[in-house]
Protein backbone atom coordinates (compact mmCIF):
# COMPACT_ATOMS: atom_id res chain seq x y z
CA UNK A 1 0.00 0.00 0.00
CA UNK A 2 0.85 3.44 -0.54
CA UNK A 3 1.66 6.49 1.91
CA UNK A 4 1.64 9.84 1.86
CA UNK A 5 3.95 11.74 4.00
CA UNK A 6 3.80 15.38 4.22
CA UNK A 7 6.45 17.20 6.05
CA UNK A 8 7.25 20.75 7.21
CA UNK A 9 10.43 23.01 6.51
CA UNK A 10 11.15 25.03 10.11
CA UNK A 11 13.57 26.12 12.16
CA UNK A 12 15.82 23.56 13.69
CA UNK A 13 14.55 22.36 16.98
CA UNK A 14 17.95 23.52 18.77
CA UNK A 15 17.63 27.44 17.47
CA UNK A 16 16.56 29.26 20.34
CA UNK A 17 14.60 31.95 18.21
CA UNK A 18 14.26 36.08 18.67
CA UNK A 19 12.04 38.54 18.27
CA UNK A 20 12.62 41.04 15.45
CA UNK A 21 13.11 45.03 16.33
CA UNK A 22 9.86 45.46 14.85
CA UNK A 23 7.60 42.98 16.23
CA UNK A 24 6.61 41.85 12.79
CA UNK A 25 7.53 38.10 13.51
CA UNK A 26 10.48 36.23 14.70
CA UNK A 27 14.15 36.62 13.07
CA UNK A 28 14.44 33.44 10.44
CA UNK A 29 16.96 35.38 8.65
CA UNK A 30 20.52 33.07 8.85
CA UNK A 31 19.16 30.63 11.04
CA UNK A 32 19.39 26.97 10.67
CA UNK A 33 16.34 25.41 8.85
CA UNK A 34 15.75 21.56 9.12
CA UNK A 35 12.43 19.32 8.83
CA UNK A 36 9.86 19.64 11.81
CA UNK A 37 11.45 17.18 14.11
CA UNK A 38 7.43 15.13 14.37
CA UNK A 39 7.63 15.04 10.75
CA UNK A 40 11.03 12.94 10.89
CA UNK A 41 9.14 10.94 13.29
CA UNK A 42 6.45 10.42 10.52
CA UNK A 43 9.02 9.50 7.87
CA UNK A 44 10.67 6.92 9.47
CA UNK A 45 7.10 5.31 10.65
CA UNK A 46 6.61 5.06 6.90
CA UNK A 47 10.25 3.53 6.68
CA UNK A 48 9.24 0.80 9.34
CA UNK A 49 6.14 0.08 7.75
CA UNK A 50 7.74 -0.44 4.47
CA UNK A 51 10.53 -2.40 6.11
CA UNK A 52 8.08 -4.83 7.72
CA UNK A 53 6.59 -5.31 3.53
CA UNK A 54 3.71 -3.56 4.99
CA UNK A 55 3.64 -0.34 2.97
CA UNK A 56 5.15 -0.64 -0.93
CA UNK A 57 5.94 3.13 -2.32
CA UNK A 58 6.21 6.32 0.64
CA UNK A 59 5.64 9.82 -1.61
CA UNK A 60 6.52 13.00 0.60
CA UNK A 61 4.57 15.77 0.32
CA UNK A 62 5.73 19.47 1.41
CA UNK A 63 3.89 22.51 1.02
CA UNK A 64 5.95 25.76 1.55
CA UNK A 65 9.06 27.43 0.22
CA UNK A 66 11.65 26.49 -2.98
CA UNK A 67 13.99 25.58 -0.25
CA UNK A 68 11.50 22.67 1.23
CA UNK A 69 13.39 20.77 -1.38
CA UNK A 70 16.30 20.39 1.13
CA UNK A 71 14.00 18.35 3.28
CA UNK A 72 11.89 16.56 0.62
CA UNK A 73 15.54 15.09 -0.06
CA UNK A 74 16.19 14.31 3.27
CA UNK A 75 13.23 12.44 3.41
CA UNK A 76 14.13 10.71 0.67
CA UNK A 77 17.14 9.93 1.61
CA UNK A 78 15.53 8.57 4.85
CA UNK A 79 13.41 6.02 2.29
CA UNK A 80 10.93 7.79 0.74
CA UNK A 81 10.65 7.20 -3.02
CA UNK A 82 9.12 10.57 -4.37
CA UNK A 83 8.33 13.84 -3.31
CA UNK A 84 6.13 16.53 -4.26
CA UNK A 85 6.36 20.17 -3.32
CA UNK A 86 3.52 22.46 -3.75
CA UNK A 87 5.99 25.74 -4.01
CA UNK A 88 4.32 28.36 -2.48
CA UNK A 89 6.59 31.72 -0.95
CA UNK A 90 2.87 32.82 1.20
CA UNK A 91 2.69 32.08 4.52
CA UNK A 92 0.67 28.92 4.62
CA UNK A 93 -1.92 27.94 7.37
CA UNK A 94 -3.15 24.65 8.61
CA UNK A 95 -6.34 25.02 6.62
CA UNK A 96 -4.82 26.08 3.47
CA UNK A 97 -2.39 23.21 3.95
CA UNK A 98 -4.53 20.55 4.76
CA UNK A 99 -6.98 21.86 1.63
CA UNK A 100 -3.39 21.45 -0.78
CA UNK A 101 -2.86 17.80 0.68
CA UNK A 102 -6.62 17.17 0.25
CA UNK A 103 -5.57 17.80 -3.35
CA UNK A 104 -2.52 15.52 -3.43
CA UNK A 105 -4.53 12.79 -1.63
CA UNK A 106 -7.36 13.05 -4.37
CA UNK A 107 -4.74 12.62 -6.80
CA UNK A 108 -1.83 9.82 -5.17
CA UNK A 109 -4.80 7.76 -3.12
CA UNK A 110 -2.52 6.76 -0.21
CA UNK A 111 -4.26 4.09 1.98
CA UNK A 112 -2.65 6.18 5.27
CA UNK A 113 -1.32 9.92 4.96
CA UNK A 114 0.75 9.68 8.42
CA UNK A 115 2.42 13.51 9.69
CA UNK A 116 3.71 14.99 12.66
CA UNK A 117 0.97 16.44 14.97
CA UNK A 118 2.21 19.58 15.13
CA UNK A 119 5.16 21.85 13.58
CA UNK A 120 7.58 23.64 16.08
CA UNK A 121 6.90 27.04 14.38
CA UNK A 122 3.34 27.82 14.54
CA UNK A 123 2.51 25.16 17.38
CA UNK A 124 -0.93 24.88 15.71
CA UNK A 125 -1.54 21.00 16.37
CA UNK A 126 -4.00 21.14 12.95
CA UNK A 127 -2.88 20.08 9.93
CA UNK A 128 -3.56 16.38 10.16
CA UNK A 129 -7.19 16.47 11.84
CA UNK A 130 -8.36 18.91 9.01
CA UNK A 131 -6.72 16.88 6.06
CA UNK A 132 -8.96 14.07 7.66
CA UNK A 133 -12.21 16.16 7.80
CA UNK A 134 -11.62 16.76 4.30
CA UNK A 135 -11.22 13.86 3.34
CA UNK A 136 -13.38 12.25 5.24
CA UNK A 137 -10.81 9.67 6.68
CA UNK A 138 -10.65 8.77 10.61
CA UNK A 139 -7.71 10.12 12.57
CA UNK A 140 -5.47 8.40 14.94
CA UNK A 141 -3.76 11.68 16.85
CA UNK A 142 -0.49 11.93 18.93
CA UNK A 143 0.45 8.17 18.16
CA UNK A 144 2.76 6.08 20.15
CA UNK A 145 1.87 3.04 18.29
CA UNK A 146 0.76 1.92 14.94
CA UNK A 147 -0.33 -1.24 13.77
CA UNK A 148 -1.86 -2.11 9.76
CA UNK A 149 -3.19 -5.35 9.87
CA UNK A 150 -6.17 -6.61 7.79
CA UNK A 151 -7.31 -3.40 6.08
CA UNK A 152 -7.45 -1.25 9.48
CA UNK A 153 -4.98 0.61 11.39
CA UNK A 154 -4.80 -0.27 14.98
CA UNK A 155 -3.25 3.48 16.57
CA UNK A 156 -2.12 3.61 20.52
CA UNK A 157 -2.44 7.39 21.12
CA UNK A 158 -0.91 9.61 23.90
CA UNK A 159 -3.87 10.96 26.01
CA UNK A 160 -3.67 13.63 28.45
CA UNK A 161 -5.00 10.81 31.32
CA UNK A 162 -2.37 7.84 29.73
CA UNK A 163 -3.20 5.86 26.64
CA UNK A 164 -6.30 5.41 24.37
CA UNK A 165 -6.43 2.42 21.70
CA UNK A 166 -8.62 3.05 18.53
CA UNK A 167 -9.04 0.98 15.65
CA UNK A 168 -9.78 2.60 12.23
CA UNK A 169 -10.64 1.93 8.71
CA UNK A 170 -8.46 2.34 5.70
CA UNK A 171 -7.65 4.95 4.10
CA UNK A 172 -6.86 7.26 7.42
CA UNK A 173 -4.76 9.66 8.67
CA UNK A 174 -2.03 9.20 11.78
CA UNK A 175 -0.10 11.85 13.36
CA UNK A 176 2.96 11.35 15.30
CA UNK A 177 3.81 11.83 18.86
CA UNK A 178 7.49 11.66 20.05
CA UNK A 179 7.71 8.34 21.44
CA UNK A 180 6.34 6.61 17.97
CA UNK A 181 10.22 5.86 16.82
CA UNK A 182 13.25 7.12 17.24
CA UNK A 183 14.28 8.60 13.64
CA UNK A 184 17.08 7.35 11.88
CA UNK A 185 20.08 9.37 10.39
CA UNK A 186 20.06 8.88 6.96
CA UNK A 187 24.03 7.55 5.63
CA UNK A 188 25.87 9.08 3.27
CA UNK A 189 24.98 6.39 -0.08
CA UNK A 190 21.41 7.16 0.67
CA UNK A 191 21.72 10.90 0.25
CA UNK A 192 23.80 10.58 -2.77
CA UNK A 193 20.76 8.22 -3.65
CA UNK A 194 18.14 10.31 -3.03
CA UNK A 195 19.55 13.21 -5.54
CA UNK A 196 18.46 11.00 -8.26
CA UNK A 197 14.80 10.31 -7.00
CA UNK A 198 12.02 12.44 -8.60
CA UNK A 199 10.75 15.56 -7.08
CA UNK A 200 7.90 16.80 -8.73
CA UNK A 201 7.11 20.38 -8.09
CA UNK A 202 4.02 22.04 -8.29
CA UNK A 203 2.06 25.67 -8.36
CA UNK A 204 -0.84 25.98 -5.54
CA UNK A 205 -3.05 26.66 -8.94
CA UNK A 206 -2.69 23.32 -10.19
CA UNK A 207 -4.71 22.13 -7.18
CA UNK A 208 -6.92 24.88 -7.29
CA UNK A 209 -6.56 25.58 -3.46
CA UNK A 210 -6.19 29.09 -2.34
CA UNK A 211 -3.38 29.17 0.05
CA UNK A 212 -4.12 32.82 1.49
CA UNK A 213 -3.48 33.49 4.65
CA UNK A 214 -6.48 34.21 6.66
CA UNK A 215 -5.41 34.43 10.10
CA UNK A 216 -3.29 37.61 9.95
CA UNK A 217 -0.43 38.27 12.63
CA UNK A 218 -0.63 41.76 13.88
CA UNK A 219 2.81 41.45 16.14
CA UNK A 220 5.25 39.33 18.05
CA UNK A 221 6.90 40.14 21.26
CA UNK A 222 8.78 38.17 23.23
CA UNK A 223 7.27 36.56 26.34
CA UNK A 224 7.88 38.24 29.69
CA UNK A 225 11.00 37.62 30.75
CA UNK A 226 11.42 35.58 34.31
CA UNK A 227 13.93 36.78 36.25
CA UNK A 228 16.50 34.54 38.02
CA UNK A 229 15.83 34.55 42.07
CA UNK A 230 17.91 34.20 44.91
CA UNK A 231 20.22 31.21 45.51
CA UNK A 232 19.10 29.45 48.82
CA UNK A 233 21.96 28.04 51.28
CA UNK A 234 20.28 24.91 53.20
CA UNK A 235 16.79 23.11 53.07
CA UNK A 236 15.96 25.24 55.69
CA UNK A 237 16.50 28.34 54.18
CA UNK A 238 14.20 27.12 51.17
CA UNK A 239 11.11 26.00 53.33
CA UNK A 240 11.56 29.13 55.35
CA UNK A 241 10.87 31.42 52.12
CA UNK A 242 8.40 29.45 50.79
CA UNK A 243 6.33 28.99 54.38
CA UNK A 244 7.08 32.94 55.16
CA UNK A 245 8.23 35.20 52.01
CA UNK A 246 6.53 33.21 49.19
CA UNK A 247 3.77 31.91 51.43
CA UNK A 248 3.11 29.08 49.26
CA UNK A 249 3.39 26.21 51.48
CA UNK B 1 -21.59 37.57 19.22
CA UNK B 2 -22.39 34.01 20.83
CA UNK B 3 -20.26 31.51 22.14
CA UNK B 4 -20.61 27.42 22.00
CA UNK B 5 -17.94 26.06 24.88
CA UNK B 6 -17.31 22.27 24.37
CA UNK B 7 -17.36 20.64 28.06
CA UNK B 8 -14.27 18.80 28.81
CA UNK B 9 -15.64 15.43 31.14
CA UNK B 10 -14.97 11.95 31.80
CA UNK B 11 -18.94 10.97 31.87
CA UNK B 12 -19.06 11.43 35.52
CA UNK B 13 -17.58 14.65 36.32
CA UNK B 14 -17.05 18.29 34.75
CA UNK B 15 -13.44 18.78 34.30
CA UNK B 16 -12.13 21.93 35.86
CA UNK B 17 -10.39 22.97 32.76
CA UNK B 18 -13.57 23.56 31.08
CA UNK B 19 -14.12 26.62 33.96
CA UNK B 20 -11.39 28.30 32.63
CA UNK B 21 -12.81 27.84 28.92
CA UNK B 22 -15.89 29.49 30.13
CA UNK B 23 -13.79 32.47 31.12
CA UNK B 24 -12.12 32.88 27.89
CA UNK B 25 -15.90 32.45 26.52
CA UNK B 26 -16.86 35.75 28.74
CA UNK B 27 -14.17 37.50 27.62
CA UNK B 28 -14.78 37.19 24.40
CA UNK B 29 -18.89 37.97 25.12
CA UNK B 30 -22.29 37.23 23.93
CA UNK B 31 -24.41 34.18 24.84
CA UNK B 32 -22.36 31.26 25.92
CA UNK B 33 -24.22 27.67 25.38
CA UNK B 34 -21.84 24.69 26.88
CA UNK B 35 -22.26 20.92 24.95
CA UNK B 36 -22.02 18.06 27.06
CA UNK B 37 -21.00 15.01 24.81
CA UNK B 38 -21.03 12.26 26.48
CA UNK B 39 -22.54 9.02 27.58
CA UNK B 40 -25.13 8.57 30.76
CA UNK B 41 -23.54 12.27 31.45
CA UNK B 42 -26.19 13.57 32.88
CA UNK B 43 -24.48 14.44 35.82
CA UNK B 44 -21.90 16.37 33.94
CA UNK B 45 -24.69 18.68 32.46
CA UNK B 46 -26.08 19.23 35.76
CA UNK B 47 -22.90 20.67 36.82
CA UNK B 48 -22.51 22.71 33.84
CA UNK B 49 -25.30 24.19 34.05
CA UNK B 50 -24.57 25.72 37.86
CA UNK B 51 -21.42 27.34 36.05
CA UNK B 52 -21.33 30.77 36.15
CA UNK B 53 -22.07 32.83 33.03
CA UNK B 54 -23.53 29.58 30.97
CA UNK B 55 -27.08 30.31 29.80
CA UNK B 56 -27.25 27.31 28.21
CA UNK B 57 -26.42 23.57 28.15
CA UNK B 58 -26.69 21.37 25.55
CA UNK B 59 -26.66 17.44 26.26
CA UNK B 60 -25.99 14.82 24.02
CA UNK B 61 -26.06 11.56 25.55
CA UNK B 62 -25.53 8.31 23.10
CA UNK B 63 -23.13 5.62 22.55
CA UNK B 64 -21.36 7.23 20.00
CA UNK B 65 -19.89 9.55 22.02
CA UNK B 66 -18.84 7.44 24.54
CA UNK B 67 -15.26 7.84 24.05
CA UNK B 68 -15.42 11.08 22.43
CA UNK B 69 -14.27 9.78 18.87
CA UNK B 70 -13.45 12.73 17.01
CA UNK B 71 -15.00 11.43 14.15
CA UNK B 72 -18.46 11.67 15.54
CA UNK B 73 -17.96 14.58 18.00
CA UNK B 74 -16.36 16.73 15.41
CA UNK B 75 -19.96 15.76 13.45
CA UNK B 76 -22.00 16.25 16.09
CA UNK B 77 -20.41 19.87 16.76
CA UNK B 78 -20.94 20.65 13.05
CA UNK B 79 -24.32 19.88 13.18
CA UNK B 80 -24.81 22.27 16.04
CA UNK B 81 -22.81 24.59 15.35
CA UNK B 82 -25.55 27.13 13.71
CA UNK B 83 -25.33 30.79 14.38
CA UNK B 84 -22.08 30.71 16.83
CA UNK B 85 -19.50 33.11 16.47
CA UNK B 86 -17.16 31.16 18.52
CA UNK B 87 -16.48 27.16 19.19
CA UNK B 88 -14.27 26.92 21.99
CA UNK B 89 -12.47 23.85 23.49
CA UNK B 90 -9.40 23.39 25.94
CA UNK B 91 -6.62 22.93 24.70
CA UNK B 92 -6.60 19.00 25.84
CA UNK B 93 -5.73 16.19 24.13
CA UNK B 94 -9.79 15.97 23.89
CA UNK B 95 -9.90 19.62 22.17
CA UNK B 96 -7.34 19.31 20.12
CA UNK B 97 -8.02 15.92 18.45
CA UNK B 98 -11.74 17.03 17.75
CA UNK B 99 -12.00 20.89 16.89
CA UNK B 100 -9.34 21.04 14.04
CA UNK B 101 -11.89 18.32 12.40
CA UNK B 102 -14.49 20.86 12.84
CA UNK B 103 -12.97 24.01 11.93
CA UNK B 104 -11.93 22.06 8.23
CA UNK B 105 -15.86 20.60 7.86
CA UNK B 106 -17.20 24.22 8.20
CA UNK B 107 -14.37 25.84 6.85
CA UNK B 108 -13.20 28.06 9.24
CA UNK B 109 -9.83 29.00 11.10
CA UNK B 110 -8.75 27.40 13.85
CA UNK B 111 -6.49 29.37 16.41
CA UNK B 112 -4.98 27.18 18.46
CA UNK B 113 -4.19 27.23 22.30
CA UNK B 114 -5.08 30.89 23.12
CA UNK B 115 -3.71 32.61 25.78
CA UNK B 116 -5.56 36.05 25.93
CA UNK B 117 -8.60 37.40 23.92
CA UNK B 118 -7.95 40.89 22.87
CA UNK B 119 -11.43 41.47 21.27
CA UNK B 120 -13.81 39.05 19.32
CA UNK B 121 -11.02 38.47 16.46
CA UNK B 122 -8.22 38.84 18.13
CA UNK B 123 -5.69 36.86 20.45
CA UNK B 124 -2.89 36.47 21.73
CA UNK B 125 -1.31 32.55 21.45
CA UNK B 126 2.34 31.40 22.27
CA UNK B 127 4.61 30.55 19.04
CA UNK B 128 7.85 28.89 18.45
CA UNK B 129 7.57 26.83 22.12
CA UNK B 130 6.41 29.90 23.91
CA UNK B 131 9.57 31.97 22.72
CA UNK B 132 7.63 34.16 21.44
CA UNK B 133 3.44 35.82 21.51
CA UNK B 134 1.71 36.22 18.25
CA UNK B 135 -1.45 38.42 18.60
CA UNK B 136 -3.42 36.89 15.50
CA UNK B 137 -6.33 38.23 13.90
CA UNK B 138 -8.95 36.70 11.96
CA UNK B 139 -12.05 38.64 10.89
CA UNK B 140 -14.07 35.31 9.72
CA UNK B 141 -17.69 35.31 11.18
CA UNK B 142 -16.73 31.67 12.63
CA UNK B 143 -13.67 30.93 14.39
CA UNK B 144 -12.65 27.52 16.06
CA UNK B 145 -10.65 28.15 19.06
CA UNK B 146 -8.81 26.08 21.59
CA UNK B 147 -7.94 27.50 25.35
CA UNK B 148 -4.94 27.05 27.09
CA UNK B 149 -6.71 26.27 30.64
CA UNK B 150 -3.55 27.59 32.73
CA UNK B 151 -3.46 31.16 30.90
CA UNK B 152 -7.27 32.18 32.49
CA UNK B 153 -8.61 31.40 35.67
CA UNK B 154 -11.52 29.36 36.03
CA UNK B 155 -15.07 31.30 36.31
CA UNK B 156 -16.65 29.45 39.55
CA UNK B 157 -18.46 26.30 39.39
CA UNK B 158 -21.64 28.10 41.30
CA UNK B 159 -24.07 30.35 40.32
CA UNK B 160 -25.58 30.20 37.41
CA UNK B 161 -29.05 28.57 36.94
CA UNK B 162 -28.81 26.99 32.85
CA UNK B 163 -31.43 24.83 31.42
CA UNK B 164 -29.98 21.76 29.96
CA UNK B 165 -31.37 20.95 26.86
CA UNK B 166 -31.36 17.34 25.28
CA UNK B 167 -30.04 17.00 22.18
CA UNK B 168 -31.07 13.63 20.16
CA UNK B 169 -28.60 14.10 17.60
CA UNK B 170 -26.49 10.90 16.54
CA UNK B 171 -23.61 10.98 14.95
CA UNK B 172 -21.97 7.41 14.00
CA UNK B 173 -19.62 8.23 11.21
CA UNK B 174 -18.69 4.21 11.90
CA UNK B 175 -14.92 4.71 10.63
CA UNK B 176 -13.18 4.64 13.64
CA UNK B 177 -13.96 2.37 17.00
CA UNK B 178 -12.43 2.85 20.66
CA UNK B 179 -10.66 -0.67 21.73
CA UNK B 180 -9.17 0.27 25.14
CA UNK B 181 -7.47 2.92 27.21
CA UNK B 182 -4.61 2.78 29.81
CA UNK B 183 -4.86 5.54 32.09
CA UNK B 184 -2.81 6.38 34.91
CA UNK B 185 -4.34 5.85 37.95
CA UNK B 186 -3.40 8.45 41.36
CA UNK B 187 -4.57 9.61 44.30
CA UNK B 188 -2.21 12.63 43.50
CA UNK B 189 -4.10 15.94 41.85
CA UNK B 190 -4.13 16.29 38.05
CA UNK B 191 -1.13 17.67 36.71
CA UNK B 192 -2.75 20.51 34.77
CA UNK B 193 -5.04 21.73 37.81
CA UNK B 194 -2.87 21.00 40.91
CA UNK B 195 -1.18 23.93 43.25
CA UNK B 196 1.95 22.37 43.32
CA UNK B 197 3.85 20.61 41.22
CA UNK B 198 7.35 18.48 42.03
CA UNK B 199 9.14 17.14 39.05
CA UNK B 200 11.65 15.21 38.55
CA UNK B 201 14.41 15.10 35.89
CA UNK B 202 17.46 13.22 34.17
CA UNK B 203 19.12 13.66 37.73
CA UNK B 204 16.69 11.45 39.50
CA UNK B 205 18.69 8.21 38.11
CA UNK B 206 16.07 6.17 37.78
CA UNK B 207 11.85 5.77 37.77
CA UNK B 208 12.08 3.83 41.97
CA UNK B 209 14.13 7.29 43.02
CA UNK B 210 10.68 9.16 42.51
CA UNK B 211 9.69 7.46 45.60
CA UNK B 212 11.24 10.54 47.29
CA UNK B 213 9.35 12.79 45.21
CA UNK B 214 6.21 10.64 45.13
CA UNK B 215 6.33 11.54 49.13
CA UNK B 216 7.03 15.08 49.08
CA UNK B 217 4.28 15.38 46.69
CA UNK B 218 1.48 13.63 49.27
CA UNK B 219 3.15 16.00 51.97
CA UNK B 220 1.91 19.00 50.03
CA UNK B 221 -0.91 17.69 48.43
CA UNK B 222 1.40 18.25 45.30
CA UNK B 223 1.08 16.53 41.89
CA UNK B 224 4.23 15.01 40.04
CA UNK B 225 5.97 16.06 37.27
CA UNK B 226 8.99 14.95 35.06
CA UNK B 227 10.93 16.72 32.47
CA UNK B 228 11.10 14.79 28.81
CA UNK B 229 14.74 13.54 29.63
CA UNK B 230 13.08 11.42 32.61
CA UNK B 231 10.16 10.63 30.33
CA UNK B 232 12.49 9.40 27.17
CA UNK B 233 14.94 7.72 29.42
CA UNK B 234 12.20 5.15 30.69
CA UNK B 235 11.96 6.37 34.14
CA UNK B 236 8.40 7.36 34.37
CA UNK B 237 5.36 7.33 31.51
CA UNK B 238 4.98 10.16 29.26
CA UNK B 239 1.65 11.16 31.01
CA UNK B 240 3.85 12.77 33.76
CA UNK B 241 5.89 14.79 30.96
CA UNK B 242 6.00 18.76 31.75
CA UNK B 243 7.08 20.77 28.85
CA UNK B 244 6.37 22.16 24.96
CA UNK B 245 5.38 18.28 23.76
CA UNK B 246 3.74 17.57 27.36
CA UNK B 247 1.51 18.84 29.87
CA UNK B 248 1.70 22.91 30.35
CA UNK B 249 1.10 23.49 33.80
CA UNK B 250 1.26 26.75 35.90
CA UNK B 251 0.44 26.07 39.54
CA UNK B 252 1.54 28.58 42.53
CA UNK B 253 4.65 26.44 43.48
CA UNK B 254 6.39 24.14 40.71
CA UNK B 255 9.77 22.30 42.12
CA UNK B 256 12.20 21.30 40.04
CA UNK B 257 14.32 18.53 41.03
CA UNK B 258 17.03 17.37 39.31
CA UNK B 259 16.20 19.19 35.73
CA UNK B 260 18.40 21.10 34.01
CA UNK B 261 15.63 23.53 32.28
CA UNK B 262 16.06 22.95 28.62
CA UNK B 263 13.92 25.47 26.63
CA UNK B 264 11.28 22.70 26.19
CA UNK B 265 10.56 21.99 29.54
CA UNK B 266 10.89 25.71 30.78
CA UNK B 267 7.91 25.94 28.16
CA UNK B 268 5.82 23.99 30.27
CA UNK B 269 6.08 25.34 33.40
CA UNK B 270 7.53 29.31 33.31
CA UNK B 271 4.11 30.96 33.93
CA UNK B 272 4.64 29.20 36.80
CA UNK B 273 4.16 31.36 40.51
CA UNK B 274 7.05 30.83 42.13
CA UNK B 275 9.67 28.34 40.62
CA UNK B 276 12.32 26.46 43.16
CA UNK B 277 15.19 24.51 41.54
CA UNK B 278 17.13 22.03 43.21
CA UNK B 279 20.19 20.74 41.26
CA UNK B 280 23.76 20.20 41.83
CA UNK B 281 25.19 21.58 39.10
CA UNK B 282 24.59 25.28 39.84
CA UNK B 283 25.23 26.39 36.19
CA UNK B 284 22.53 24.74 35.09
CA UNK B 285 19.64 26.81 33.01
CA UNK B 286 16.81 26.14 35.28
CA UNK B 287 18.54 28.23 37.92
CA UNK B 288 17.78 31.57 35.78
CA UNK B 289 13.94 31.02 36.10
CA UNK B 290 13.87 29.88 39.54
CA UNK B 291 12.83 32.25 42.14
CA UNK B 292 14.61 29.93 44.75
CA UNK B 293 17.77 27.52 43.37
CA UNK B 294 19.23 25.47 45.98
CA UNK B 295 22.73 24.34 44.83
CA UNK B 296 22.65 20.53 46.10
CA UNK B 297 22.42 16.67 45.55
CA UNK B 298 18.89 16.01 44.70
CA UNK B 299 19.17 12.73 47.27
CA UNK B 300 20.51 14.58 50.19
CA UNK B 301 18.15 17.84 49.56
CA UNK B 302 15.19 15.82 49.03
CA UNK B 303 14.37 13.95 51.62
CA UNK B 304 15.53 16.51 53.94
CA UNK B 305 13.18 18.51 52.47
CA UNK B 306 10.58 15.85 53.34
CA UNK B 307 11.81 15.81 56.97
CA UNK B 308 11.11 19.27 57.47
CA UNK B 309 7.85 19.96 55.70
Amino acid sequence: MKVLVPIKRVVDYNVKVRVKADNSGVDLANVKMAMNPFCEIAVEEAVRLKEKGVVTEIVAVSIGPKAAQEQLRTAMALGADRSILVETDEEAQPLGIAKALKAIVDEEKPELVILGKQAIDGDNNQTGQMLAALTGMPQGTFASEVNVADGKVKVTREIDGGLQTVELSLPAVVTTDLRLNEPRYASLPNIMKAKKKPLDVKAPADLGVDLAPRVTTEKVEMPPERSAGVKVGSVDELVDKLKNEAKVI
Amino acid sequence: MSVLVYAEHDNATLNKVTLSVVAAAKEIGGDITVLVAGKGCGAVAEAAAKVDGVSKVLCADNDAYEHQLAENIADLVVELAGDYSHILAAATTTGKNFAPRVAALLDAPQISEISDVVDGDTFKRPIYAGNAIATVKCADAKKVLTVRGTSFDGVAEEGGSASVENVDVVKDAGISSFVGEELAKSDRPELTSADIVISGGRGMGNGDNFEILYKVADKLGAAVGASRAAVDAGFVPNDMQVGQTGKIVAPNLYIAVGISGAIQHLAGMKDSKVIVAINKDEEAPIFQVADYGLVADLFEAVPELDSKL
